[in-house]
């Protein structure tokens, strides 16, 4: 490219369209699409002659269709006599419910191992080195294993609650059984009762209206605390002397909910042993309980390491700068320090968080129903409609960790440095 | 008057530090027990430690390396007085018993000679590319092991993976004659499409036809008998080394100014990242049969490791990426000003720049992409977790669970570790820093 030449007065020529630089990436584009579009146009092809072969042409009647299975750990009522959609609907709402659970665990431990690991405790650094190490290079299905034959094999049987083995912990209110843990559920004597929405349909779903009333009150406390602390800034700006907050943010949160709990008669439920199970309270089965312990635990030692590198990353001059001005230690923490570690946290950590989301498909390994477990496991069985399932359960996942990426995206735009 | 001020005229000769600042003593107070908070976390860590240790211990050191059924470990165990869960002590008989079938499968055990030799070579094949030290002859080795594995692994007549791998031989003479006589382009077809055509229409006939006139094989495997370790190193191994190469590829086109070819890229990369390895599993074996043409059914182990390669390139096309757009922008812009075409630019300046600061994150999904080969169990696979389920049908150690798993642990951690300490050792070594 040492000397471009003036373009030809001949005209187009057709050998430009392979020697001239100007044509030739439009050529290797048009090549190129013309063979990807014969490589789609021959999958396609393949699959409807194989599909032909099969007398299964694809439709999707069988969403509808009664699914006759079971599934034993769910947020919405749902019996075998439903339809096959629903039973979808039930497994994507617990791979939901698994990823939040497991992303909230792992962040909180992932942050208090990633600063330990930091710690000047030579015997607590080390610890964590080990468990990082531990947990970052043996597999998550093997660890998966591992915690439900825990869970399984050691944890007492219900029975052995009667004859005084085994106790209930924390006041007779969580029992901890091989089967899984039971915990006390939140009982309203006066309450709003739920409302059921979407009538008989596959997509129907009932709302708690005292938990829609205790989150209003929460959110309209949360905004005046937040009134409150703008106030605050704005005081001191003006006089340099900042008025005591803390005790009315906190009770401003606090007080109406406590006051809304009591005049819906909040009372909790708690598990009692009935026959030769437990009754009553939120029943967490094993699978559960094992892939939310084991998921927590692997992606806390990925997020340890995001944190570690994080806190490492800022320039040790920015908190020697802040202690020349005569900042407090813990100021210089949260106004220095941690904004500009969190820059570089956050993003990992959010891949970590769609890594947890991807590994709860595992579940299928201890049978805890999700996505993978109900369409993509005992609906493609039963109906043996593979393409549909499979591809459908493929699309779930990837709307979810489109739904992710964008928040990360959108996270990364709005804390990114505005250089010149 | 006698002069009473006093002035030193010898210097004191220098004392050790008090015996509470310097040696063991003095390396526990400033690294353990410096103030309170340190000292109290130093005694819940160690309170921790010990117990686990306390438990674990007794149970690992436990004389069962010769019983042959889980309850003749039991039998042992309760004649030493020992009791607990699990008996009070490992069983470690059952490694001593199955741990040839942990590492091969069912692989014949009278041919266990040839998946062992494989991996001695894969060793040999792999030192030009690890180490500056090893051989540069050893690089043909490299070449050609692809084809030696497959061939000493499944066995078979010797003439099929001969004849796929003279398709780049013949890759490489229509490139060099048609280069001479029709100019570079037509040599750059040329040595894409013959290979092709050699493959699609060549190899199968000729290969039996010269089976057929030299019958030179070694007893055929079947695929089902393939687990352990060796199906996770072959899966693994694959994806590895297939994976990098087309990544770097799919990350030059995400990063490519043709948008027909990124936006290719970007779909293929995203859709990928975007679901679960276990349902590109679903798809190699339930959907891929139905994607290609009617009959044509190629075996479940070569379909896992597409998709497991697949999988992979997606990821380290992402971290090349990094690599690529961390490096300084002037370094394109000198590559351009020196006259150099793209793919000189990419090979001589570009790529060893970007690859180096990518190495942790290349390695990190190599360690990944080994880990999750044990997904291949969920699909009936026959890999190290697989066969524990399978040890276990087994009357005989019918319960055993923690020996298994904690051996398979053990293996994965040692694979993976060793992997990270190289990844290490390569960023010292490529440091160019101060």
């Amino acid at each position: 490219m040492t000397a471009i030449p003036d373009p030809s007065k001949q005209g187009f020529k057709f050998s430009q369209l392979l020697y001239d630089t100007r044509y030739r990436s439009m050529t290797i584009q048009i090549v190129s699409l013309i063979a990807i579009l014969l490589f789609f146009g021959w999958l396609i092809s393949n699959t409807a002659a194989n599909l032909a072969t099969l007398g299964k042409p694809i439709q999707f009647k069988f969403l509808g269709e009664p699914s006759n299975y079971d599934i034993n750990q769910r947020l919405l009522d749902y019996t075998s006599r439903d339809t096959h959609l629903r039973a979808g609907l039930m497994g994507l709402i617990n791979t939901l419910v698994l990823a939040l659970m497991g992303c909230v665990t792992a962040t909180i431990l992932g942050v208090a191992i990633g600063v330990l690991r930091l710690s000047k405790n030579w015997l607590v650094a080390r610890v964590m080195t080990l468990y990082i190490e531990l947990f970052r290079n043996i597999p998550v299905l093997l660890w998966i294993i591992i915690v439900f034959s825990i869970m399984i094999e050691t944890m007492p049987r219900p029975n052995q609650f009667r004859s005084g083995e085994a106790a209930m912990k924390l006041f007779d209110s969580v029992a901890i059984t091989n089967r899984g843990v039971y915990i006390p559920e939140p009982l309203f004597n006066g309450g709003l009762g739920d409302i059921f929405l979407l009538g008989e349909s596959s997509l129907r779903f009932g709302l708690s209206l005292d938990l829609i009333a205790i989150l209003i009150v929460l959110f309209v406390g949360l905004f005046i605390s937040k009134k409150i602390k703008t106030n605050a800034d704005f005081i001191q700006n003006e006089t340099g002397v900042r008025p005591t907050t803390w005790w009315k943010r906190l009770s401003i949160v606090i007080l109406p909910i406590v006051i809304t709990l009591w005049a819906l008669g909040f009372h909790l439920g708690y598990p009692e042993l009935k026959g030769f199970n437990f009754k009553g309270g939120i029943y967490l089965r094993n699978s559960l309980i094992a892939l939310w312990i084991a998921l927590s635990l692997y992606t806390a030692a990925f997020i340890a390491e995001n944190v570690r590198s994080g806190i490492q990353a800022v320039a040790k001059g920015q908190s020697e700068a802040a202690y020349a001005l005569g900042i407090s230690p813990g100021r210089t923490m949260s106004l220095i320090i941690l904004p500009q570690a969190l820059r570089i946290i956050i993003p990992p950590v959010i891949s970590q968080f769609l890594n947890l989301t991807k590994n709860s498909s595992l579940a299928i390994a201890v049978g805890y129903m999700d996505l993978t477990g109900t369409l993509m496991g005992i609906t493609l069985n039963q109906t043996g409609r593979e393409l549909e399932t499979v591809l459908m359960g493929m699309a779930i996942y990837l709307i979810i960790s489109l739904a992710i990426s964008t928040v990360m995206n959108w996270y990364n735009n709005s804390v990114k440095l505005v250089e010149r | 008057m006698a002069d009473l001020s006093f002035v030193r005229k010898e210097i004191i000769p220098q004392r050790a530090a008090p015996l509470s600042q310097t040696g063991i003593i003095g390396w526990f107070r400033k690294n353990m027990f410096s103030d309170i908070p340190n000292t109290i976390l130093t005694i819940i860590v160690g309170y921790f430690i010990i117990s686990i240790l306390g438990n674990i211990l007794p149970w690992v050191f436990s004389p069962t390396w010769n019983s042959v059924s889980l309850t003749e470990c039991r039998g042992i165990l309760a004649e030493l007085g020992r009791s607990g869960h699990g008996g009070g002590g490992a069983c470690w008989g059952v490694i001593r018993e199955r741990w040839l079938q942990l590492l091969f499968g069912f692989y014949p055990s009278e041919l266990y000679w040839r998946p062992i030799l494989a991996f001695v070579l894969l060793g040999l094949a792999l030192a030009p590319v690890l180490f500056d030290k090893a051989s540069r002859k050893l690089i043909y080795l490299t070449a050609i092991y692809p084809f030696l594995c497959f061939w000493l692994i499944w066995g078979g007549s010797i003439w099929f993976p001969v004849t796929v791998f003279s398709g780049f031989i013949v890759a490489y003479l229509g490139y060099v004659y048609v280069n001479k006589a029709f100019g570079s382009l037509a040599g750059v077809i040329a040595s894409i499409a013959l290979p092709v055509l050699w493959w699609l229409f060549i190899t199968s006939p000729l290969s039996i036809s010269l089976h057929s006139i030299m019958p030179i094989g070694s007893e055929a495997i079947e695929s089902d008998r393939l687990g352990g370790f060796m199906l996770a190193v072959l899966i693994g191994v694959t994806g590895i080394a297939l994976s990098l190469p087309i990544g770097i590829l799919l990350a030059l086109g995400r990063q490519s100014n043709l948008p027909i070819l990124k936006a290719v890229c970007v779909c293929f990369i995203e859709f990928i990242r975007g679901v679960p390895l276990i349902t590109l599993l679903f798809v190699a074996s339930t959907l891929l049969n139905i994607f290609l043409p009617p009959g044509s059914n190629f075996d479940l182990i070569l379909r896992v490791m597409i998709m497991v390669t697949l999988f992979a390139s997606a990821y380290m096309a992402e971290v090349v990426r990094g690599g690529l757009a961390a490096l300084p922008k002037g370094q394109y812009e000198a590559a351009d000003s020196l006259g150099l075409d793209y793919w000189k630019a990419q090979r001589l300046i570009i790529m060893p720049q970007a690859l180096k600061i990518s190495i942790p994150g290349i390695v990190s999904t190599f360690i990944g992409l080994f880990k999750d080969t044990t997904l291949v169990s969920i699909i009936g696979l026959l890999d190290p977790l697989g066969l524990s389920t399978n040890i276990r049908a087994d009357m005989a150690w019918n319960g055993i669970l923690w020996e298994l798993y904690g051996f398979v642990g053990l293996i994965f951690f040692i694979f993976c570790f060793s992997m990270s300490r190289y990844s290490m050792y390569l960023e010292r070594k490529l440091a160019t820093g101060h």
